[in-house]
This record gives structure tokens, sequence and C-alpha cells, in this order.
């Protein structure tokens, strides 16, 4: 079987695709064709200009339909696997209530100087980001959020006089590397004051770390822009729940 | 309408308001007797104090944290501040000096004291006729350009970070057909103990709420309402630690509407249940002066919990609201008490349970403009059913009488709102809008009916819950997780140490204006 693949409209192989789009221009003759170029260029051969509406006086909305010229190799798609398996809110929920026995508990902060708490709040207070509950929803999850500007020696008392599961750290300034200043002493702290099999997981988030720095930066994880709550929650039940016989 | 639609057992109805009161009184007791850093600098903004120090905190918070330090706040902090004002030409240079540390604060007595009342008295009395003057020019300016023509009023959300982006946006969504502009707040000004200064150019996902954002988008509305010729109103947001100070901006700079929800903050931003309620009732006395229509938030714990299991909830929520807002002094006409369309499409028969719930809100507050809010937490990125989504939740708001109407994105959950979402979106409402204008005189759900019945159902769990409230004092409920799945302790969350019991002789000329009513 063929692994070239192209879009479907009705017919095999037809190649349709419709898009929509807003060109910044008042509808005329010219914004028409200039839409009708655009297609083109995408690489829509035959593009049809099913509807063009003016959006107030300078700008027109388009929808178009077309034949793509491209082809795809499933061959060729690579991907990149996360390393754990995604679960909804009840999932979590439910793992943590029958194979922990007891609630997990994530202790949340910015630390150093960093008053930025849109990450950590929108991964751990309710409300969320873009629809999505944040880890409080949870109800097997306890969650301590510590806020912003939190000093390295606190979060490590706080986090075990809490009994923290996994210690949640969200930098969002970068200026000198603050954010990597900032993790190493807080990764070097919990393994100077905890043996390794009483240390919570500690993970890390802020739109300008790289991924696959956990080890260099002495952390379990690191998240990046477009983390979501469920995520987290799924990253933290598969390491504490089921990867690991919770400790005596 | 013509007569009620629904059935309700009177009797019951009025036992809800009765337990909202009894459930709400405590509280409002704590309020009466208690004062917050935000209600103090609220004052001072009042007072005309504006500007911010280099690292752009505000001249009212440095003034008011360095009374704090020296006397605290349970006495007022107006006393201290306009006595120690006799060695300065205004405000802003005592706060200069005050946060280098070279002003010492103390509580006058006898003829200062008298002196120091007398200056503060006229400074707050002059911010108040500014709230008096822009509510006055609102009448006018609605008088003379008129109201939208049709109901419900058609409201629009604007959320580019920037406001000179926003402004354009929002006079095009104006043109568009929006009656009313909210210009969504920056994620977590909320959570900042401050409000920024001046015009902003960055966000999070919002446009941070500032007296001069508030100005430069009141003015730009003006000029289109003149234009599209309805006069349109302008929204935004006092909540969070910033509320009472935010309240006292939005009057100033006569904005329109703001979203006030008692419970909202401490529920889903963990700030402390006393701080919110404290600042709470001193931003509902300011849009009571200040003829803002306050909007509610109970759409909120239809996307945290099941709209159908959890639908009483918003019936107490609203009770509560309406009850704190009654003895904030707003009347019925300014309370756009909140709800939603909110329940799973999976569930069969939804949009008649829609219908229910919506019609109940709708008997309970005859008078109340209410806020109907769209779908978010079952659109899923798939534009096309959302959109179809968006369809039943126009035709719920107009089968049922709803006055505001949040217009639905198909692009909700997707992207901050673009260009051509909000005319779709628009064009949505308004189709709707016009095919079904006078739908809801034909529109008569038979007495023992499934809406009559659903209705009835809700009311009555919404009357036991409230039962349960008053029985475990409304604090502790929230500290239970009553309400949400949040548990709340009153000695727990955000702001609690900017909250002080107010002394024997505390002073506060704002809150004695508002208390007292007009002048």
């Amino acid at each position: 079987m063929s692994r070239i693949v192209r879009p479907y409209g009705d017919t095999t192989g037809d190649g349709m695709v419709q898009m929509s789009f807003t060109l910044p221009v008042p509808h005329d003759k010219r914004a028409e064709g200039a839409a009708l170029q655009l297609a083109a260029k995408m690489g829509l051969d035959g593009a049809m200009l099913v509807h063009a509406k003016p959006i107030g006086e300078n700008y027109t909305f388009f929808v178009v339909y077309g034949a793509t010229t491209h082809l795809v190799n499933l061959d060729d798609v690579k991907v990149v696997e996360r390393d754990y398996p995604h679960f909804t809110p009840k999932e979590v929920n439910d793992a943590v209530r029958e194979k922990l026995g007891r609630k997990l508990t994530v202790v949340g902060a910015c630390i150093g100087t960093d008053a930025h708490t849109v990450g950590i709040d929108a991964i751990l207070n309710i409300k969320g980001v873009a629809g999505e509950k944040g880890l409080e929803y949870y109800r097997e999850l306890r969650v301590v959020n510590l806020g912003a500007q939190v000093a390295v020696p606190d979060l490590v008392n706080r986090a075990v006089d809490e009994g923290a599961d996994a210690v949640l750290v969200s930098q969002v300034v970068t200026q000198k590397d603050a954010h990597l200043h900032n993790t190493r002493e807080m990764s070097a702290a919990f393994r100077e004051a905890l043996p390794p099999g009483k240390r919570p997981l500690l993970v890390v988030g802020g739109p300008r770390f790289d991924e696959s720095a956990a080890a260099d930066l002495g952390v379990d994880r690191i998240f990046t822009r477009g983390t979501m709550p469920s995520d987290v929650a799924s990253y933290l039940v598969h390491r504490l729940v089921f990867e690991r016989q919770p400790a005596e | 309408m013509t007569g009620p639609l629904l059935p309700l057992d009177a009797g019951l109805v009025a036992r809800a308001r009765a337990l909202a009161a009894k459930a709400a009184q405590p509280v409002v007791d704590l309020a009466r007797s208690h004062t917050t850093v935000s209600v103090e600098r609220a004052t001072l903004r009042l007072a005309g104090l504006t500007g911010a120090d280099p690292d752009g905190i505000p001249w009212v918070n440095r003034l008011a944290d360095a009374v704090q330090d020296q006397v605290g706040i349970e006495h007022g902090i107006a006393l201290p501040v306009f006595h120690a004002l006799k060695d300065f030409p205004d405000l802003e240079r005592l706060a200069h000096a005050a946060a280098a540390g070279g002003v010492r604060f103390e509580l006058a007595k006898d003829q200062a004291a008298r002196a120091a009342r007398d200056r503060a008295n006229a400074a707050v009395g002059q911010g108040f006729d500014r709230i008096d003057a822009s509510r006055a020019r609102r009448s006018r300016l609605v008088g003379e350009i008129g109201d939208p023509p049709q109901r419900p009023w058609i409201y629009l959300i604007v959320a580019t970070g920037d406001i000179y982006e926003d402004i354009p946006q929002a006079q095009a969504a104006a043109k568009a057909g929006a009656d009313v502009i909210a210009v969504i707040r920056s994620t977590g000004q909320s959570l900042l103990d401050y409000v920024p200064e001046g015009a902003t150019r960055e966000g999070f996902a919002g446009t941070y709420a500032t007296g001069e954002n508030f100005r430069l988008m009141r003015a730009a509305l003006d000029e289109t309402s003149r234009e599209v010729g309805r006069y349109i109103r302008l929204t935004n947001y006092a909540s969070g630690l910033c509320m009472p100070e935010i309240a006292a901006l939005a009057g100033m700079h006569r904005l329109d509407m703001m979203l006030n929800d008692s419970m909202y903050g401490i529920l889903f931003r963990d700030i402390n249940p006393i701080r919110t309620f404290v600042d709470q009732r001193f931003s509902r006395q300011v849009h009571a002066r200040a003829g803002i229509i306050i909007n509610t938030g109970e759409d909120n714990y239809l996307t945290t919990a099941d709209a159908v299991e959890a639908a009483h909830t918003v019936t107490v929520s609203q009770l509560l609201n309406e009850r704190f807002a009654h003895e904030a002094g707003l009347p019925d006409e300014l309370l756009g008490l909140g709800h939603a369309f909110e329940i799973n499409p999976e569930v069969p028969e939804s949009f008649r349970l829609e219908l229910a719930h919506a019609l109940l809100a709708r008997q309970l507050f005859p008078d109340a403009p209410l806020k109907w809010m769209p779908p978010t937490k079952h659109m899923t990125g798939d534009v096309f059913r959302g959109n179809l989504l968006d369809g039943f939740f126009n035709l719920a708001g107009v089968m049922t009488g709803q006055s505001i109407l949040l217009v639905g994105m198909m692009t909700e959950a997707v992207v901050t709102p673009w260009l051509s979402d909000r005319d779709i979106a628009l064009q949505n409402v308004r189709y709707v809008l016009s095919a079904c204008a006078g739908l809801a005189e034909d529109f008569h759900p038979p007495a023992d009916g499934f809406i009559a019945n659903r209705a009835n159902h809700v009311l009555g769990e919404a009357v036991a819950l409230l039962g349960k409230i008053v029985d475990d004092g409304l604090l502790n409920a929230i500290a239970d997780g009553t309400f949400g799945i949040m548990k709340r302790p009153a000695d727990g969350g955000r702001g609690l140490d900017g909250v002080a019991k107010r002394a024997d002789d505390y002073w506060n000329p704002a809150a004695s204006i508002l208390d007292g009513g007009a002048e």
C-alpha cells in the first residue's frame, strides 16, 4: 500500500483542502485576486474563491477551496512521542486514590526574584488556562501554591513540612540566565537536604527552558511553552504512582 | 414578558431570599468592621493621588505602605496622611517624601485632627464629584445618542495586551454590532496588590486595567458611539486584590459595567475570604454611586463542576450576590447576575435543561440585567461544531429574555479571537436575534412540563443548600469546599496581611460618604 497521502475531498487523490483567512484590504476585485494568488503560492491548484466578505472597511474574509499540489510520505513523518501517557483528571484521581491510597502533595512556587506567577498559576489555580482546569481541580492532588519570590531554603523547608511528592517551580524571567541559575540552586538545595529516596520529584517550567536540559539542571522534568495542567498531572501520576512504589 | 412563565412556588422563592439574607449577614458585619490596604489606597485615589515610582509601584502603595508601617491601617490612613499633608503642597510630594522615609505619621488630635479631616473630606469629595459627573455624563450621552435598539445587548471581548491595538479592534467590533465592549485583563492581574499605572502595551492574554487605559478606551468609544448612533458601554474587571481601587478608577473614568463577583477571587484565585468580602463591599458601594452595572461570575462554577448537578449552586450564588449587592446600595437595574450555557451537549435534552435554568434565573430576578454567558467548557477546537453550539446558546438567550449576551466564539479554547472569528460570531448572533425576534411571545412551557419541573427542582436544591450554608456559616461553607470544589479557609489565601479590624476611632472619609448615601 502506498505510504504517500494527499487530502481527501470526495475522491481518492483529489487533494482538496478548504481554508479561510483575512486580508487587510478593502473588498474589491483586487482583493479577490490577491486571495487567489495567496492560495496559489500556498500550493493550491485551481483554487476557487467561494466566499468573500468585507469585515469593516479595511479587511476582507475569504473562504477558498482548491487541490493542494503537495503530498506527504507517511514514512518521512517524524514525531516526538511523549514519554508518559496522557490521563484525564478522572484517571489521575482514580490512580492516586487506588494505587497511592492517599493524596498526592504538590508544592509550587516562583523562586528567586521572579514575580511572574502567570505560569505557576495557570498550572495550579483551579481557573487553569485555555479552558483547562489547574491541578487544584484534581480532588486527589493536594496543592500548596507558595506564590512569587520564594527563597530556595524556604521552598525546601516547606516541601519537607508538607511532605511534598513533587515540587513545581516556574521561571519566567530569563535575564542573565536567571532561570537556569535559580533552577540549579534549587535542585542542589534539595539534593543537599534530602537523600535520593526522600527527594520530591523536581519539575520546572517556563517559556525559555530547553526540554532536554533536565539532567544538566538537576531536575526530573522540564516543561516549556504550551504545557497544559493535564500534561503536568499526567506526568506526576506516571512517575509517582505507576513507576514508583510509594515511599514507606 | 407578560406574566410568569414558570409556576414557581412563591413561598419557596421568599424562603430562598430570606435564607440568603441570613447567610450574608455575618459576612456583611465582617465587611463593616474591617478595612484593607486596598480600601485605604482607593481612598487616596479618590483624593486624586496618581502616578508611580520609577519601578512602577504606584504612589498610593508607597504612601499607604509607609503609613501602615508606622501607625497601621486600623485607624484609617486618611487622618495620618492628611495631617502630614500640612507640610507638603500635594499628596504626590508627600508620597515621594514618605517613600524616602522622610515623613513621620501620627494620629493627630483635636484641632489638628479637625484640620486634617477637613482637608481629607475636601480631597475625597472631589473624587466623588468626578464619579458623579461621570454618571451624569453617561446619562446625558445615553439620552442624546440612545441605547441599543434591541435586547439582549451584545457584549464582546477584546484582548490583545496592547491598549493601542485594543482601541481599533473595539471600535471595529462596535461598528459590527457590539453594544458592550469588555477589555479582558492580563492573566494574573487579580493577584497583583497594586494597579499598574499608565497606558500599557504588553500583557499576558489580556490588557492591564489601568486608569489611563480606561480613559483612552472610553474616549475612543465615545467617538464610535456617535458614529454608530448608540451608546457603546465599556466593561472591565473589579476583582482580585485591588477591587476597591479599580472600582474607584472605573467610576472616575466612566466605565459602564464591571465584573464584580462576591466569591470569585476566593474560590478561583485563592484570595483571602475576609479580604475579598471587605474589598467587595467597598467596591460595590462605589459602583452603586457611579451607576455601574456589576457582572457576577456564576459561569465559573459551571466550568469546574457539572452544569446539571451544580445548577443550583448558580442560583445560590446569584441570591447571595443579589443580597450583598442590595446591602451595598446597588439597585436591581445594576445587577448583572451571571449564568451560562455549559451543559455537556452530549447530555440528552441538554437544550431543554438550559432553557429551564435560564428561565429560572430570568424569573427569580425579573428586573436585573442578567448576563448570559456562552459555552466554553465543551468547546473543543472543532470550530464547526462550536459555531452550532453558539447558535443554540444565542437561541436560548432570545427565548428566555436574557439582558446581556456575551458573544461566544467558535475558536474558544483555540486562539484569542481573530477579527474573522468575531465577525462570524456576530453574524451568528444577528441571524438568531433577527430570525427569532418575537419568539419569546410564543414560548409558554406547560406548567407541568419538563422545563417547569426542572426549574422547580433546581430552586428546591438551592433552598436546601442555602439552609445548609446558614447552619454552617458562609465562611465555614467556603472553607469546607461547598462552592466549586475549592476549600478556602478564612485564615488562608492571598492578601490577608492587608486586612485589619477597624479600631474604635477608625475614620475613612470615603467610607463615611458611601455609608451615608449621597452627600
